[in-house]
């Protein structure tokens, strides 16, 4: 069960003088049960990627496969495969129109024709998944916290009890803590079987966090595989706009001196093996 | 699928053409002369004619045909009613009847004319907006309207709240897209449905919509106070505009243009004729 992506190309208004090629070739697989991080610089295609997970662009070239079934051949149940996918764009309390926050949650099983005890446990089940706080759900989605409203934009998506989530860029405008609490909510959802998809030019966060990783550079994949080996590949052919950990820099110096660590250790094991080399503590 | 992204209402499209680097006074003392021009028509040969405009603004500012063809579709049924119109209830020398409908020679001519000066029209006009950034259409627009200000109109405020709405244009165009796109993902529907539900669909989009716009207002006023601007103090230019001599050559080019094709729809091809 995946998404798989493969050489899907876009170009932005075609024939005029605007024409942007925003992807050139792409190609990806997204498991349930993964968390895939999508980085790099601003404008290198992320975006418009992540639309076409959730089916919001077609394929102009290339295809996008949901669960074993291509997009383009399917094109009547573009709403059907469409709930399969969640999307919380950047911001994604920028979307608020309801009165509730419970009227907000849910809007998405609602418009899928969920009604009645069904529609009840959709909504239980993206509170808890999200991590809002239940008092809330009578309040007025403008009026609470920014923290809880972010939980509650998630849980306006979670609702719809998507297959895979795919954030945009979903850290955008949080505090550490609140960066924190997003990661582990989102390793919650994936450990309950769910892809998830992280789009971020914060390499430093997706190294640590995610299964694989997909760089972009301008509209093309460069590079796809776990942190390790992306970390590997970023050492030896930098990206535009990616800037290696600071960490992952210092282990890359320590392997000059003889020290050979991988590029995504922490903080411990690289003191444990300057302790061992050096003999004594530091 | 539902998404603005490739609306063509003849928004700004940057570029660095010439056209895009003619001053905008040229461009749209070049619209009027156009839209002027347009309505001494009346032969279909002149029509025939008019087509090169549109060829060779698209390969000097290279914009597709396509592209400059689909700014006329707004109109393209008031084209249609237009020439349904003038087709039927023009009265000459018949040459079809279809019950109590008849269709004359002159029906044909005229409705075609119409058709065909309505879409011109809108096409110019399109042609003067996609290449013209918003900032140097209002910047022309002021210099060209200078004189009445001497009467005391205030016309660099009326400017520059046509710079502010043309502004927002193409962001409103962005954020509806936006948001459109995150209520679709949400599994919204604005395609099915009777009327009353249909505009209620649209709810979801308005609200947040109007929640952004407020908030932009307020930061775009007091991103303006805090650099100091005052409505009614005189201000200068970072870009003064600068009328070139390709500007000259383009005005009189076009000028030439239309006087020979007016001359020849007089002299060559029937007299003077009324205005239809
Ligand atoms: N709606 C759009 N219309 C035209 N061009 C676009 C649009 N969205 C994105 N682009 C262009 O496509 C490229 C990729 O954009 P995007 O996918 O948003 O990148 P990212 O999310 O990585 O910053 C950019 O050059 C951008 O200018
Ligand atoms: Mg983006």
């Amino acid at each position: 069960m995946s998404i798989v992506v493969s050489e899907l190309r876009h170009t932005y208004n075609e024939g005029t003088p605007a024409r942007s090629e925003a992807l050139r070739g792409v190609s990806v697989v997204i498991e349930r049960g993964q968390w895939v991080s999508i980085v790099g610089h601003t404008g290198s295609g992320k975006s418009t990627l992540a639309q076409h997970l959730n089916l919001l662009l077609l394929p102009q070239s290339g295809s996008v496969s949901i669960d074993g079934t291509d997009v383009t051949r399917d094109a009547k149940n573009l709403r059907g495969l469409r709930r399969r996918v969640g999307l919380v764009f950047q911001y994604p309390e920028q979307q608020f129109f309801a009165e509730t926050v419970r009227d907000e949650i849910e809007f998405a099983p609602l418009n899928w024709g969920v009604t009645g005890r069904e529609l009840d446990e959709c909504v239980e089940m993206a509170v808890r998944s999200s991590g809002l706080d239940p008092a809330l759900l009578g309040s007025n989605p403008f009026a609470i916290s920014g923290g809880q409203r972010r939980r509650a934009a998630l849980a306006s998506v979670l609702s719809m009890r998507p297959d895979y989530l795919v954030l945009d860029e979903p850290t955008a405008g949080l505090d550490a803590a609140g960066i924190r609490e997003l990661r582990q909510l989102m390793a919650s959802v994936r450990d309950e079987g769910m892809g998830v998809v992280q789009v971020t030019h914060d390499l430093e966060g997706a190294l640590a966090n995610s299964d694989r990783i997909l760089v972009l550079e301008r509209g093309v994949g460069v590079t796809c595989g776990d942190a390790e080996s992306v970390a590997e590949y970023l050492l030896r052919s930098p990206v535009q706009g990616l800037l290696m950990p600071p960490l992952a820099r210092f282990i890359a110096g320590l392997r000059e001196r003889g020290i050979h660590l991988p590029l995504t250790a922490g903080v411990g094991d690289v003191i444990n093996s300057l302790e061992e080399r050096l003999g004594c503590e530091v | 699928m539902r998404s603005l992204n490739n609306i063509s209402l003849g928004q700004f499209i940057p570029g660095d053409s010439l056209i895009h680097r003619l001053d905008p006074r040229c461009k749209i003392v070049c619209t009027f002369m156009l839209l002027a021009g347009l309505f001494m028509a009346s032969e279909p040969l002149d029509f025939v004619l008019w087509c090169a405009l549109p060829c060779l603004f698209s390969r000097l500012s290279g914009t597709s045909m396509t592209t400059i063809l689909k700014t006329g579709r707004p109109v393209v049924f008031l084209v249609a009613v237009t020439v349904f119109i003038n087709l039927l209830w023009t009265p000459g020398h018949e040459i079809l009847r279809i019950g109590p409908l008849r269709v004359t020679w002159e029906g044909i001519t005229v409705a075609v004319g119409m058709g065909l000066r309505l879409f011109f029209l809108v096409i110019f006009a399109a042609m003067l907006m996609m290449t013209t950034s918003p900032m140097d259409f209002s910047a022309g627009l002021e210099r060209l309207m200078s004189p009445i200000g001497r009467l005391g109109l205030p016309t660099s405020e009326m400017a520059m709240m046509m710079t502010i709405a043309l502004r927002f244009i193409p962001t409103l165009f962005e954020e509806t897209d936006r948001i459109l796109k995150a209520q679709i993902s949400r599994g919204a529907d604005f395609d099915s449905g009777g009327l009353i539900r249909r505009a209620r669909s649209f709810v979801p989009v308005l609200v947040p919509l109007f929640v952004l716009v407020f908030l932009r207002a307020e930061n775009l006023a007091t991103a303006m106070e805090s650099r100091c601007y005052s409505p009614g103090a005189p201000r200068t230019r970072l870009h003064p505009l600068r009328w070139a001599a390709r500007d000259s050559v383009a005005v009189i080019c076009l000028f030439s243009f239309i006087a020979a094709v007016v001359a020849l729809d007089r002299l060559v091809l029937g007299g003077v004729r009324p205005f239809r």
